[in-house]
């Protein structure tokens, strides 16, 4: 393996597949998508097998985060919102899945690469648009007039408000992959001075016990972070889900 | 000088790439401070190779996609069946504990107004009884009474009679002893007339 941090990241073609000149190639990004599917769907639907009323503490792993996402969701967006939940719950899941399987080491991270995420942000923002529209018409356009706002000032208030929706995608998309990558990066750098500086004989191994501490902690804190930024993303698109279902609420 | 140095050859490598990368790789520059030694294909940071884009959008639109089926038409519908049999269960034994407990306090309800007139009836059989005993008590004393007063006054009407009758002999013995003092005294008789003349005259006293 190389010392290069951002080898982790690197892209290999395990099937090559060309569709009309453009690379559809299956990839180690591609299998750990797969894996991620396989290992989320596979847990919650092997632990809620046994459908039992009391359940045991598998199946109870499956009812908290159902019942996680769904207080989120009805908090965020209301009761009409929970129409919505399916896609909620597979996000959550999906991102914490992905996220959770990256801290294996020599597993590839999937929310590493700025093209999902920014797939999963526009796959909510588009929802929140489609349905807004199709929901209200132009009248979902009263998101950006906030209520009480003077009319002079309305114009700059409006703007204000059309830049930040804009921004949304992108901070969504930002947010959960710059985390993942400056954490796996940071985990790399520390775990590759432990192996460079126990090289230099005694002193350097005496020297290496420091990042080596700074390597368990920071795996520590990317378990958090791990979860954290899946709840983050999670909890953004049920307010963004707000917006579509009850816009000029704000 | 680390970093100057990877930016530097950051923003040569990009500068090739992909127009629509390069503000993105330039933003995040600082995270990639670790020199490139050009050993990867593209050289650009990996997260921002565009080549394989497509690739990543079309196996994420089918795995997201079937997760996405999956969790709708299974898991979630499973779950909140297993939730809501869950809370249909526990609202169920609950009405079954109201309406059990509903029971128990009829029963409850039921057994003190049994015990209640129980007791009433106790009460007033007790009553009645003592009620009885006192009147028969009471008659069986006006009866001892009523008896002992008639043996009393049988008994005054004979020590009447029995002093009468002895009043009656008291004259008949004092004529008797008068008559035998006197002929002791004299040696003479008298005569009963005499005697008893004499007996009233003293008796007068």
């Amino acid at each position: 393996m190389s010392n290069d941090p951002t080898h982790q990241f690197l892209i290999n073609k395990i099937v090559p597949i060309e569709i009309g000149g453009i690379d559809f190639s299956f990839t180690n990004a591609s299998l750990f998508m797969v894996a991620t599917v396989g290992a989320a769907a596979g847990f919650l639907y092997l632990t809620t097998s046994q459908r039992g009323v009391i359940p045991t503490r598998m199946q109870s792993v499956s009812e908290l985060s159902y019942e996680f996402i769904a207080s989120m969701l009805r908090e965020g967006a209301g009761s009409h919102g929970m129409k919505f939940f399916p896609m909620v719950f597979s996000l959550f899941m999906f991102i914490l899945t992905a996220n959770l399987l990256g801290m294996f080491p020599y597993f590839f991270t999937v929310t590493s690469q700025i093209i999902v995420t920014f797939a999963l942000a526009v796959f909510v923002i588009g929802t929140v648009l489609l349905y807004g529209f199709y929901k209200h018409g132009l009248g979902f356009l009263k998101l950006f007039v906030p209520h009480g706002v003077p009319g002079a000032l309305l114009p700059l208030v409006v703007s204000i408000e059309v830049i930040s929706f804009l921004s949304r995608p992108i901070s969504l998309s930002v947010r959960l992959f710059a985390n993942m990558l400056a954490g796996h990066i940071t985990l790399k750098v520390f775990a590759g001075f432990v192996a460079s500086l126990s090289a230099f004989g005694a002193l350097g191994i005496g020297g290496a016990v420091l990042p080596l501490l700074m390597t368990v902690a920071l795996t520590g804190l990317e378990f958090l972070v791990a979860f954290l930024q899946a709840y983050v993303f999670a909890v953004l698109t049920c307010m963004y889900l707000n917006d579509a279902v009850h816009p000029g609420s704000h | 000088m680390f970093v100057t140095a990877a930016y530097a050859q950051q923003s040569t490598t990009t500068e090739g790439a992909d127009a629509h990368d390069a503000p993105a790789a330039g933003e995040v520059h600082t995270e990639t401070g670790v020199a490139h030694e050009g050993e990867h294909g593209s050289g650009v940071f990996p997260p921002f190779d565009s080549t394989h884009f497509a690739s990543q959008l079309l196996w994420l639109a089918i795995t997201f996609g079937l997760f996405y089926l999956l969790m709708s038409k299974v898991i979630i519908p499973r779950i909140g069946g297993i939730l809501e049999s869950r809370h249909d269960r526990i609202a169920r034994d609950l009405d079954e504990a109201s309406r059990m407990k509903g029971e128990a306090d009829a029963a409850i309800a039921a057994y003190e107004q049994d015990l209640a007139n129980a007791k009433a009836k106790g009460h007033s059989i007790a009553e009645a009884a003592r009620e009885d005993a006192k009147g028969k008590a009471s008659a069986d004393r006006a009866a001892v009474e009523a008896e002992l007063a008639k043996k009393i006054s049988a008994a005054e009407t004979r020590i009447a009679d029995i002093k009468s009758k002895a009043l009656a002999d008291v004259g008949a013995i004092a004529e008797e002893t008068a008559t035998a003092v006197v002929k002791q005294l004299i040696g003479g008789t008298v005569t009963k007339t005499e005697i008893a003349a004499a007996v009233k005259a003293s008796a007068g006293n």
